[in-house]
């Protein structure tokens, strides 16, 4: 009772901290000075269609490398927590059949969801989308393979690969804008190009091909290493 | 208008959904309850212009995390038995 009382109070004094926020609120009627800058300058600066992608490759390129170290050091702790042990990958376990309509179904749709993750991240300046959806969008795949097919066993060896080697190629573009253009990360290491093209936006969509490389084998590497513990006790 | 409509009663059903997902008794009705909330969401970032945002949430939100919940789930009963 008293427990129910203190939780209404709570409630209370956070509707009326909260009501401040709500009573004050005036919607903006024009762009703040630096959203201006970016709507006006971008397409002939950056070069990219989506201007979503502008900022955050190319305007705020640091935040996104952080971004992407932040979900590598993710996928080391949970690798490393869960790595299985010797006599846990022999064993054999006897799994429920799956489905016929799941199993079927997973092959028409396995190659159609890997295509498209990999449309999301190369279109990643053209239209709304880029490396991280695109990688997510690629682990969800390999996510229904590990559900039509539990048997199968994924080469973390050439997931690593895949994922280090994406990752360095990463900095290094991001290095040589310092000698090539105006400085790290800047996209004017490669011509910008014709403006709403595959290849436009300077090195863009390179960018994003390797952040979805990254984003999906890092994705699937926590995936692989949970479905393998599950083979403990 | 028709937007505003739609996007209010997306909100409606995942607030239903998320009183589901903590008053369940059953784990697994609460995490699916969990996965459809990130479903709802997505197609309201679409409906707020926000197609980049609906991308990551449909694919992470209702798929990566759902499973990765039903694994933690599974080995928690196992070790539990």
């Amino acid at each position: 009772m008293i427990k129910n009382g203190l939780i209404f109070l709570v409630l209370v004094g956070f509707t009326v901290i909260l009501s401040g926020l709500l009573i004050n609120f005036h919607g903006s009627e024009q762009l703040n000075p630096l959203a201006g800058h970016y709507v006006q300058n971008g397409a002939s600066e950056v070069g990219a269609a989506n201007l979503v992608t502008a900022v955050v490759v190319t305007y705020r390129g640091f935040d996104t490398l952080g971004e992407v170290t932040i979900l590598f050091i993710t996928a080391a702790i949970v690798g490393f927590f869960l790595k299985a042990r010797k006599e846990d990958e022999n064993r054999e376990r006897s799994l429920r059949k799956t489905s016929e309509i799941l199993s079927t179904a997973s092959t028409l749709l396995v190659p159609t969801i890997f295509m498209l993750g990999v449309y999301i991240f190369m279109n990643g300046h053209l239209t709304p989308g880029g490396g991280f959806q695109g990688g997510a969008v690629i682990a969800t795949g390999m996510v229904m393979i590990i559900m039509s097919r539990p048997e199968v066993k994924f080469d973390h060896g050439i997931i690593a690969w895949i994922e280090s080697t994406s990752g360095v190629g990463y900095v290094i573009i991001g290095v040589l804008g310092i000698f090539l253009a105006a400085g790290f990360l800047d996209n004017h290491v490669l011509p910008i190009g014709k403006f709403g093209t595959i290849l436009s936006a300077g090195v863009i969509p390179l960018i994003y091909v390797l952040i979805g490389l990254k984003v999906g084998s890092e994705l699937t590497n926590i995936i692989g290493s949970l479905k393998e513990t599950q083979n403990e006790l | 208008m028709m937007n505003m409509i739609l996007a209010l009663s997306f909100e409606l059903i995942i607030l239903v959904l998320a009183i589901i997902a903590i008053h369940n008794k059953s784990l697994k009705i609460a995490i699916i309850a969990t996965g459809v909330i990130g479903l709802f969401a997505s197609v309201l970032y679409l409906l707020l212009a926000a197609p980049d945002v609906a991308m990551t949430e449909a694919s992470i939100g209702s798929g990566l995390t759902t499973i990765i919940f039903f694994y933690v789930l599974n080995k928690i009963r196992k070790t539990n038995d």
